[in-house]
């Protein structure tokens, strides 16, 4: 398997020197094994504070009804679908990262993959919670189920896409957690076969008994295969569909064909951006330099302008196609954006998702830490405007002028909002300290070939065209992981 | 005779492993399982193990969900209680496309996943049968059983020249049981 040798021309995947199959595991196991760090308990008290204020808001809102939001007859969707929205966006770069990039076979998708995956699950569930949570009466979810009932039966609407969107959902959800969990049994072992006591014990039930037999490992890569095959449609499919609870509606501003497309780009562009806020934090406080190099940062500030480009093209060719349309209300709704009462919002949304990603064509910001942590931010805050334009600035002006609104939050509105970002927080937090935040089995396979010090005796052992090792040495440059200076000599 | 049941070769590297499978295959020493912390190709194609069938299940579980969903809902909204919206068909096909991809993916997603568990003995509490508890972190571990393989002096030494940097000869076949 590992007899060739990658070009050298290719950038490491993995940095660091004497980095052994054993080295990887202890690693990525050091914040399993030790007790946490002073970052993570502060970083957790925060996250579990915010988790508690979501639990008394959405207690508040079973206890008192949808009531106590900002809504109004005419704004009758606000906070709760953008928040749904913003969280089901978000939770896309994990399965992009596991599925699309494995059939891509982009292995640079190895050491960053658990953690998105992790992500994505974490922030369907908040996503979740916002369905649950805005049906008011939440012990009649039931109801969006086929299921026999008294009144007929009555079965559920399946022309109606709210009921499509359930089915996508709850499917993407615990796909999406089968794969996940199938690809930690091989590491949950490693931890396993490490441990003593009730320690062991645990993980040994969480392992389901793996032991990496050529049989177990042959059918595991077989499974992963197809489920990043299935899981690639699927994706998409959910994201279309969520854009069709808008699309398919006869409201100016959701009523557009480029909806589909349109959000599976803005929820790609917004996942990546939650991953990179997660993963540069992540790799400083828990020491994983070596594994998420600049190189995996770099690409994902790539993919970030080429989703954020695409997704500026589609906010210019609504903007076109209300003109072309020639349709008044849907000609309003526009211009509504940036001369009606929430010109700012419209601002947030262009400014901070196209304007600003655009400044990543400059290598020196995508291979910026800081300025990449910033953007990150930034992308998140504009894409949850994006989806509150959408949303609120189109219905708070509709056909009939008498009953034109404002939407004001409530503090419970906030609270549940400021409160999901908490529960998922609290859910990452506890995630990096007890399972492996690095899928290690899959890092382990880059080691032989697409390592910094495989490449390093490459070059030592001379018979390389002398450009190509140059172009490779100015590569590496950018890696804060990496001293140049160490082969100024090789 | 020796209490020894099997013999593992624990390399620390993954081509010197293939290496010693290409050794005692040579000198007909039949392999018993082969343990690797990560998935290590052409390990298979070496010992004759055939290709996983897991895909064609996938397949047919996908299209068990997908007939079984829209078999439910040609039940639930054109047999049970057709509703008249805007004089259109009942049975209005695209509509239904969503929830038959949903499910024909959530059958096979779910199907496979769980036959492979099955196939594989893999379930919440097996005792796991490990063999050498470094073969999930970074030994490469050959398993050879001793019984009808003599001499293992002979064995030993041809894990030895293949590059194995340890070689056991355990009395019990896993030693992961408490």
């Amino acid at each position: 398997m590992a007899s060739h040798k990658e070009s050298i021309i290719r950038e490491p995947l993995v940095t660091g020197k004497d980095i052994t199959y054993a080295k990887v595991t202890d690693d990525v196991l050091f914040a399993v094994e030790n007790k946490p760090n002073k970052a993570w308990w502060i970083g957790f008290t925060v996250a579990s504070l915010g988790a508690c204020l979501w639990v008394f808001a959405v207690s508040w809102t079973f206890w008192y009804g949808i009531g106590s939001w900002g809504l109004n007859k005419t704004v009758g969707w606000a906070w709760d679908i953008t928040g749904f929205v913003w969280w089901v966006g978000i939770g896309h770069a994990g399965t992009l990262i596991s599925a699309v990039l494995l059939l891509f076979r982009q292995k640079w998708r190895n050491s960053i993959n658990r953690s998105a995956e992790a992500m994505t699950i974490f922030a369907v569930i908040c996503a979740a919670t916002y369905v649950v949570s805005h049906m008011g009466r939440p012990w009649m979810a039931l109801y969006c189920l086929p299921l026999p009932n008294q009144y007929g039966s009555l079965w559920v609407n399946f022309n109606s896409p709210l009921i499509w969107d359930v089915f996508a959902i709850s499917t993407y959800f615990s796909v999406s957690l089968v794969f996940w969990y199938t690809g930690l049994l091989p590491d949950i072992a490693t931890i396993r076969d490490r441990g003593t006591g009730w320690y062991r014990r645990i993980y040994s039930i969480l392992s389901f008994g793996w032991t990496g037999s050529v049989k177990t490992w042959q059918r595991f890569e077989t499974v992963s295969l197809i489920l990043a095959g299935i899981s690639t449609p699927l994706v998409l499919s959910v994201h279309t569909i969520v854009s069709m609870d808008f699309a398919t509606s006869l409201e100016p501003g959701w009523h557009t064909t480029i909806f589909p497309p349109y959000f599976v780009a803005g929820a790609i562009f917004s996942g990546f951006a939650m991953v990179q806020t997660l993963l540069l934090v992540t790799r400083k406080v828990l020491g994983l330099e070596n594994y998420i190099t600049m190189f995996h940062i770099e690409s994902m500030n790539k993919i970030i302008l080429v989703t954020g480009s695409v997704v500026g093209v589609a906010y210019i060719t609504e903007f076109f196609i209300a003109y072309y349309s020639g349709g008044e209300y849907e000609q309003y709704t526009f211009l509504n954006r940036f001369i009606g009462p929430y010109w700012w919002a419209a601002c947030m949304m262009y400014g901070c998702n196209v304007l600003m990603t655009q400044v990543m064509w400059f290598k020196k910001v995508r291979t910026n830490i800081a300025m990449s942590w910033v953007l990150s931010i930034i992308v998140n805050i504009g894409m949850w405007f994006e989806r509150f334009v959408i949303i609120v600035t189109s219905l708070h002006r509709d056909y009939i002028p008498s009953s034109w609104a404002m939407f004001y939050p409530t503090w419970i509105d906030v609270s549940v909002f400021i409160g999901s970002i908490g529960v998922f927080f609290t859910l990452f937090l506890l995630f990096i300290r007890v399972l492996p935040s690095i899928a290690m089995a899959e890092v382990k396979l880059l080691l032989k070939e697409q390592s910094e010090q495989e490449k390093r005796k490459q070059i030592e052992a001379g018979h390389l065209d002398v450009a190509q090792v140059a172009f490779y040495k100015k590569n590496l440059e950018k890696f804060d992981s990496v001293d140049v200076s160490e082969y100024e000599n090789a | 005779m020796s209490s020894t049941k099997f013999i593992l070769g624990l390399f620390d590297d993954p081509d010197e492993m293939m290496h010693g499978i290409d050794k005692l295959q040579k000198n007909s020493i039949p392999i018993y399982d082969v343990y690797t912390p990560m998935p290590i190709h052409g390990i298979e194609a070496k010992l004759g193990i055939k290709d996983s069938r897991l895909g064609y299940a996938a397949f047919m579980f996908g299209c068990v969900g997908g007939t079984t969903i829209l078999s439910l809902v040609y039940y639930f909204l054109v047999h049970d209680w057709p509703m008249n919206i805007g004089g259109k068909p009942h049975f209005a096909v695209p509509d239904f496309i969503p929830v038959t991809f949903e499910w024909s993916v959530l059958f096979a997603a779910f199907g496979m996943t769980f036959t492979f568990f099955y196939a594989t003995h893999l379930f919440p509490g097996r005792a796991p049968r490990v063999m050498d508890l470094r073969a999930t972190n970074d030994r490469f571990v050959i398993a050879i059983d001793a019984k009808g393989n003599i001499p293992h002096e002979d064995i030993t030494n041809l894990l030895k020249e293949a590059g194995a940097v340890e070689i056991k000869h355990n009395d019990r076949k896993y030693v992961s049981y408490e």
